[in-house]
């Protein structure tokens, strides 16, 4: 099928296009990066007639700081993150996802809307409290990412994420961010952990060790817990671990608790004296 | 910008020329540079983006344009193979035998191109950038070695 393509280059213009795309019984697509949507078409796997290019909008290239808080638009691309490096940790774990040459087209919103479930950029932002501004039709609102974002990014029919802002404070916080893979250095991800700290409290998030990527509250309770040893520590977090681990060919779901026991250990090693 | 479900004459900017052609609008930038103004150069292997033997240069930035569509070429400046002429790195290729059966080359030529163009560009970028492309008869350490021959900064 052949779809039609938009390039808008105001944010009111690409939410009202989608909405009168679909009041005309259309399958209208927000299209940034555009690398799943393009193999998902070629695979058959979704079905879209209306193609709604957001790179030519301001408000989503936003990559700067405002009023004390880094702003960041949903097509600001993974390549463009790790250049102007002004949340480190989101450059780590940016520059692990796919490859260079890739990054160079993958964007932000890309990245945590997409349906492949790694989705890790959102992890850094789910560790630093960020805010989200969404769009739909004329209304624009501004949430806490958490009330939007539940194992993958919780958008209304037509809605559309158009920046992050994070609070300053938890830019240059200590931080440790770990890809791990079944070999080598590049291919799909079998764990990727970040965390950080913050007001002397460790936070952690995962992706790959679950079908979605999460923070746990409950394993950062365990972790920052005084009078456990390192050993009770570890066992606990790993029971805290909020769903069904992972075990596919990426790798068994034993070898993942093993690898995450490791990452554990080192988030410790790195973070509990800093 | 509206590109309507048919074929559409579009103006795109290919190796310095401007260039009309006919596409519908989820038609890869690969395809189009094939088939449409047959510059064969750029060569479609997984068409999923991991190999690399599509790479092209867009605004001087590596792109697979097999993850590209022709329509947001449009007003960009696009580098093929064909595009380079004499290049450092072509000259380095063939002095360090960077390459066996050559179905890769041009994706690693214009990376490596691009690379080139980084005066600060250390061993750590370098193998990052040349992690974006596969070769399956495995040239990698003469294709680092060409990059470093072509920056300058292969130690003899």
């Amino acid at each position: 099928m052949i779809y039609e393509y938009y390039k808008p280059t105001r944010l009111l213009e690409a939410t009202e296009l989608f909405r009168s795309k679909q009041v005309e019984g259309g399958k209208p697509l927000y299209f940034g990066g555009g690398t799943e949507i393009i193999t998902l078409f070629r695979l058959q796997e979704i079905s879209l007639d209306t193609a709604i290019d957001i790179k030519a909008i301001d408000a989503v290239r936003i990559h700067d700081m405002v009023e004390g808080y880094f702003a960041i638009g949903a097509a600001v691309t993974l390549t463009e993150i790790q250049t102007k490096n002004q949340f480190p940790l989101l450059t780590e774990v940016a520059k692990e996802v796919a490859d260079r040459t890739a990054r160079n087209k993958i964007t932000l919103g890309g990245n945590i809307c997409g349906n492949i479930f790694y989705r890790e950029a959102v992890l850094p932002l789910l560790l630093s409290d960020s805010l989200i501004v969404t769009a739909r039709g004329k209304d624009i609102n501004m949430n806490q990412l958490t009330s939007k974002f539940n194992e993958k990014m919780l958008l209304d029919d037509g809605e559309i994420f158009v920046q992050a802002f994070i609070e300053e404070k938890y830019l240059h916080a200590p931080y440790i961010a770990r890809k791990k893979r079944q070999q080598w250095d590049t291919g799909y991800p079998l764990i990727t952990a970040a965390a950080l700290k913050i007001d002397n409290h460790i936070r952690l998030a995962f992706s790959g060790l679950c079908a979605f990527p999460f923070r746990s509250k409950q394993m950062e309770a365990v972790l920052n817990e005084t009078g456990l040893s390192e050993e009770e520590k570890l066992n606990r977090a790993i029971a805290a671990v909020p769903g069904e681990i992972l075990d596919d060919v990426e790798g068994s779901k034993e070898y993942r608790l093993f690898v995450l026991r490791n990452l554990l250990e080192e988030i410790l090693v790195s973070l509990e004296r800093v | 910008m509206h590109i309507p479900a048919k074929k559409t004459q579009i103006k795109l900017f290919v190796n310095g020329e401007e260039k009309q052609v006919a596409v519908i609008p989820n038609k890869i930038l690969l395809m189009v540079l094939r088939e449409d103004l047959h510059l064969t150069g750029s060569k479609p292997g997984c068409l999923n983006g991991d190999c690399g033997a599509c790479t092209v240069l867009v605004d001087n930035e590596p792109m697979k344009s097999c993850l590209m569509l022709a329509v947001e070429a449009i007003d960009k400046e696009v580098v093929t193979v064909e595009g380079l002429f004499e290049a450092p790195i072509q000259k380095a290729f063939i002095e360090q035998f960077a390459f066996q059966c050559g179905y890769c080359t041009p994706g690693f030529i214009i990376n490596a191109h691009a690379l080139t163009k980084i005066p600060n560009a250390d061993k750590e970028m370098i193998r990052e950038w040349l992690s974006s492309n596969i070769c399956r008869c495995t040239s990698y350490e003469e294709i680092e070695h060409a990059v470093l021959e072509a920056m300058g900064k292969l130690n003899k």
